[in-house]
């Protein structure tokens, strides 16, 4: 049952004035940020802060299609919207224009549209679509594939347009999941996969095997509690490594250590099988089970990352990871950006007072990289102060996503919350030095129509479901 | 209903949590940490790109080849222009008000912030007396960059040269910005990862009247260039001298390889062209001149030239029949001037018949071919002339025809072994017979392949079936190991035991008896026993190529060699005794019989051929 209310009473003000607030903050920083002697006018549309007050204008009227199209549109046509946005991610693989090695453009005249921005909001939707399906259970295998596959497809598509960041976001969706109650064990897995992905790249195998033996080790220590089947366990271990060791040495063979390490996990762990089994010990498949992936992943990665993946991947990944600094690539934006922040002190030079963002000296001031304009021309308090706005922006939306009696809208919003969370933990943190160099944009700061389009329908969409809330009767 | 409605609650302290966290670090990074403050007087930063040196190239006894000369570009930053004294400028630099308005305005339109180059390689004298008066000009700023100079004026189709980065690799390529070099071609392209090495960057506090003050917070966020590292080519430089004497006043190529590793000794491409040429200000126009030259001389004949490889294929038609059973080493051919099918007919020329595998070889008898050949591909064994021919075509695949071979020089090309649906094409029918495709058979007809893997089936029949992918680079300095590939033994689909017969017919083709009907004799050295085999590529726009293979000492090879010489006949007037004397100054270091050299040196085949087609028009 349905009863009709009028929406614009019920719009949620609060989040309206922040969403204005970040947008016409956004705008005085991009027109500080590329401030020049030669245009002064903040009015000049042959500059970026002009064509970015289009670019707000324009995103107003979208507000207003948004808010005159029926909520159950949004439902209704969720998986025709995911389906679409995947074809125009597929025609951007073949038609697309390059810009900056990432092939996601449409180039129509003078006008460059990002597909991949607008992707997020149809996954949102896709996703809060399925997983509200009254029949659908959240935690079974048919499940898991469908959901790693309304999220992952999109992001794939923009791998392979060589836009890694973009791709990147998609990963927050697990904050929705995490919300609608995913199992907490597929949260530790995933958590392990990457711990033993960096791990791989970063240590050698034979450092990964020694470690992985002794969290195996300390786990069953933490589980089991019995002194004597621990050390009994580690002492099996030990004795065969030294004893393979020692025969190596004195045969004068030249077997790799990381053999000689294998094989006699390999021994001691059947030694300590019989045991087990002997004995009646509990959970040892499961740590062996554990222990074992983790070194075949430990290798399949190395070997993936060596043998198959091409120089240039290797190095995008190893950028990523901080493993190889670039001077002058991305270990030179970071310092660069930590002085011009830095610079600012507590009070900042000023409107327009920067030194730094000026003349290039940090790269991409007016998309990636516009907080350090922020924190060089308004200092700590200005950064404060927009932390401060992007917290309370993302607290009001968990509130909103709260009160929806739809479970479709409040997933939704919690998808709006996931890749806002996301795009500014890693944008400021990168402009900071706490996270890797990942070029995405700060939602309603960042210089770019798509990006600001892409933000502000993604917002609008939960202002509509959440303006109307009231209509579905409980 | 909710049962994880109290996960909310987590969501939103992990929200608050990264707020804190980042808010901790700004008030550290920018209220606590000084060392990112600057004063009001010096409140200007400027970064200085330390451009590292490249890395120098030896030849492989340690000859250098390729090293560095320091020189300074005039930068212009246009944001920071102030009015000064264009006289004096212009006095110092030699340069005209006009050039100083024309060059600042294009540098405004291509960046108002970045700086551009105002004038490319000053002399170091400017550059001193530029230095003093520095800060009269403010917005400009000098670049000290390298050039290459080159000890040898050879090799230059090897070592490649080093040009100006363009906007497309700018745009793709964050490393470069405009003003930079990178390696074009040659060496200086595939290996310019290891020679750039890493530039760096100082950073400067400047005033207002662009003085530097000092380094910013004592060169705490400096980054050091890293040199670049040194490479040891796999080139003889004196082999490869000598190769580009000898090939004066003709054109073609020669490759030379040592086969128990596949690194090239030499190679030549001729006319070729002084790589100085290619180096400093008169680079463009220099390269225009090379560019319209008739002759050529920029495009690299050695790996990208394709010819057919003339009789030389016999030996991989001896090869596969021999694989493939339909001849062995005691079948015998005869021939009477010629092999004749119905009405058709390939000559021959005359000499004693019947002959074996060798003789054939020896003798370089096109009628022999002819039957292996037409066995192969006649074959009963399969069920059709196409699946024989896709077969024989496996097989001459295997020795790197028809595909690049991936080596480190990047300007290499595939050759042509056609496809059995090539022939359906032309024939318009997939029942095409042996007869059909016959000159395949001497190595004529619809092949192409390029010096470079003529010289690498040479080396593979040396090695007796495999071969390492050829190379220019031995060893990269700081770098244990090149390219795993370049360590890889490729083996043909050829069992060791067939390449017995064909390699004692090289070897009767240069040291057959006077009179013996040994097609390359003129390749003979004392001492050294060479085994070869001669070749002429059909030209329709010409005289016939002149090509020959070879390699020596028969026992435990030291050089396998390639020499084609373009429109020069018959294989062993003019290429055998080249590769003669190749052979012979790589593995003696001296010459034996000096007027072949003479002869080789005498030899003028350019202007020769110019003259005839004057003469026929």
């Amino acid at each position: 049952m349905q009863r009709k209310v009028n929406i614009w009473n019920n719009i949620d003000w609060t989040t309206v004035f922040i969403y204005l607030l970040l947008v016409f903050l956004g705008w005085i920083n991009i027109y500080a940020a590329v401030y020049n002697d030669d245009h002064q006018s903040i009015f000049d549309f042959s500059q970026r802060y002009g064509k970015q007050l289009i670019w707000i204008f324009a995103a107003f009227i979208l507000i207003f299609i948004v808010f005159t199209i029926d909520i159950n549109f949004y439902t209704f046509f969720a998986y025709v919207i995911y389906g679409g946005m995947i074809l125009i991610l597929l025609a951007v693989l073949v038609l697309g224009t390059k810009v900056h090695g990432a092939t996601s453009w449409f180039e129509i005249g003078n006008i460059r549209i990002q597909p991949s921005e607008f992707a997020k909001i149809a996954t949102a939707l896709a996703l809060a679509r399925y997983v509200s399906s009254f029949n659908v259970q959240i935690n079974t295998v048919k499940s898991y594939v469908r959901i790693a596959g309304i999220i992952f497809l999109p992001a794939i598509l923009i791998l392979m347009q060589n836009d890694t960041g973009s791709a990147l976001v998609y990963f927050a969706f697990a904050i929705v999941l995490f919300r609608e109650g995913l199992s907490g064990s597929i949260f530790f897995l995933g958590l392990l996969v990457i711990i033993l992905f960096i791990l791989a790249l970063v240590f050698e195998k034979l450092t990964i095997i020694i470690l992985s033996v002794f969290v195996a080790l300390a786990i069953f220590w933490i589980i089991n509690r019995k002194g004597k089947q621990f050390a009994i366990a580690l002492l099996v271990y030990l004795l065969s490594t030294a004893l393979f060791l020692g025969l190596n040495y004195f045969l004068g063979l030249k077997i790799s250590k990381v053999y000689i390490f294998l094989v006699s996990l390999g021994v001691s762990s059947i030694i300590y099988v019989v045991f087990a089994i002997k004995h009646k010990i509990k959970h040892v498949f499961v740590l062996l089970l554990f222990l074992y992936g983790s070194i075949v992943f430990t290798f399949s990665v190395d070997y993936v990352f060596h043998n198959i993946l091409e120089k240039h991947q290797q190095k995008r990944i190893n950028t990523l990871l901080g493993l190889e600094s670039d001077p002058l690539g991305i270990g030179y934006n970071v310092n660069q950006s930590k002085i011009a922040i830095g610079s600012g002190g507590f009070a900042g030079k000023g409107f327009l007072g920067g030194t730094q963002t000026k003349f290039d000296f940090v790269p991409e001031q007016s998309t990636d990289f516009i907080f350090c304009t922020i924190g060089e021309e308004w200092g700590f308090l200005g950064t404060f102060f927009v932390i401060s706005l992007f917290v309370a922006l993302l607290l009001r939306l968990v509130l909103i996503a709260e009160r929806q009696r739809s479970s479709f809208s409040r997933m939704y919003g919690y998808g709006v919350v996931s890749v806002l969370f996301f795009h500014v933990m890693i944008n400021i943190g990168m402009t900071i030095g706490l996270m890797p160099v990942i070029g995405i944009p700060l939602p309603f700061f960042s210089y770019g129509g798509s990006s600001l389009w892409a933000f502000t329908i993604l917002l609008f969409i939960l202002l509509r479901l959440d303006a109307s809330r009231l209509e579905l009767l409980r | 209903m909710d049962s994880f409605a109290g996960r909310k609650n987590i969501i939103r302290f992990l929200i608050i949590l990264v707020g804190l966290i980042y808010i901790v670090r700004l008030f550290i990074l920018q209220v606590v940490d000084s060392s990112y403050k600057l004063t009001a007087s010096n409140n200007v930063l400027r970064y200085e790109t330390q451009y590292p040196a490249r890395g120098l190239i030896y030849d492989r006894n340690g000859n250098l080849i390729v090293y560095n000369e320091a020189t300074y570009d005039i930068m212009v930053n246009p944001l920071q222009l102030a009015p000064f004294d264009t006289s004096e400028f212009c006095s110092i630099l030699e340069i005209t008000k006009e050039y100083i308005d024309e060059t600042i305005k294009l540098a405004r339109a291509y960046s108002l912030y970045k700086p551009s180059i105002f004038l490319k390689q000053v002399s170091s004298l400017a550059y001193a007396q530029l230095q003093e008066v520095m800060f009269k000009f403010p917005g400009f700023f000098v670049q000290p960059r390298t050039l290459r100079k080159y000890t040898y004026q050879n090799a230059s189709h090897v070592i490649g040269y080093v040009g100006e980065v363009n906007d497309k690799i700018i745009e793709n390529n964050s490393y470069y910005i405009q003003g930079d070099y990178i390696g074009v071609s040659g060496l200086e392209q595939s290996y310019e990862e290891f020679l750039r090495g890493k530039k760096g960057v100082n950073i400067y506090m400047v005033d207002v009247h662009n003085r530097i003050k000092g380094s910013f917070n004592s060169g705490k966020f400096d980054v050091r260039a890293e040199v670049g590292s040194n490479i040891i080519s796999t080139i003889d430089i004196n082999l490869q001298k000598y190769g580009e004497k000898l090939m004066q006043n003709k054109i073609g190529s020669i490759v030379a390889i040592e086969p128990s590793t596949g690194e090239i000794l030499a190679l030549v491409s001729s006319p070729g062209y002084n790589p100085e040429l290619l180096v400093g200000r008169s680079r463009a126009d220099n390269y225009y001149k090379l560019n319209v030259d008739s002759l050529k001389p920029l495009f690299n004949r050695a790996t990208m030239a394709q010819y057919p490889p003339g009789s030389t294929f016999k030996i991989i038609n001896a090869l596969i029949g021999q694989k493939e059973g339909v001849t062995s080493q005691y079948t015998t051919y005869g021939c009477q001037g010629g092999y004749y099918a119905g009405n058709f007919r390939l000559g021959c020329h005359i000499h004693n018949s019947p002959l074996n595998l060798s003789q054939s070889i020896q003798i370089s008898c096109n009628t022999y071919y002819c039957n292996v050949f037409r066995n192969i591909l006649d074959n009963r064994n399969y069920p059709s002339v196409r699946m024989a021919y896709d077969s024989w075509r496996n097989h001459v695949m295997s020795f790197g025809f028809g595909q690049p071979l991936n080596s480190d020089i990047t300007s290499e090309l595939k050759g042509l072994i056609p496809t059995k649906e090539y022939y359906d094409k032309i024939y318009r029918t997939e029942n095409w017979r042996s007869l059909n495709i016959i000159s395949l058979a001497i190595g004529q007809g619809e092949l192409g392949t390029t010096p470079l893997q003529m010289a690498n089936m040479t080396a593979t029949v040396a090695n007796r079936g495999f071969y390492y992918i050829p190379h220019i680079v031995k060893e990269i300095e700081g770098n244990n190991k090149l390219d795993q590939k370049f360590y890889k033994k490729n083996y043909t689909t050829i069992d060791s035991v067939y390449f017995g017969p064909v390699i004692h017919g090289m070897e009767l083709a240069v040291n057959g008896e006077p009179g013996s009907g040994s097609t390359a004799r003129t390749a003979q050295i004392q001492n050294i026993i060479v085994c070869g085999k001669t070749g002429t590529a059909q030209n329709p726009h010409g005289e016939d190529h002149s090509i020959f293979i070879a390699f020596a000492p028969k026992e435990n090879p030291q050089i396998a060699i390639s020499v084609y010489i373009e429109n020069g006949g018959f294989g062993g007037t003019w290429a055998a005794p080249l590769a003669k004397l190749m052979i012979e100054k790589y593995l003696n270091d001296s010459i034996s019989q000096p007027y072949w050299e003479e002869y080789i040196l005498n030899c003028d085949l350019i202007n020769k051929n110019a003259k005839k087609s004057q003469h026929l028009e």
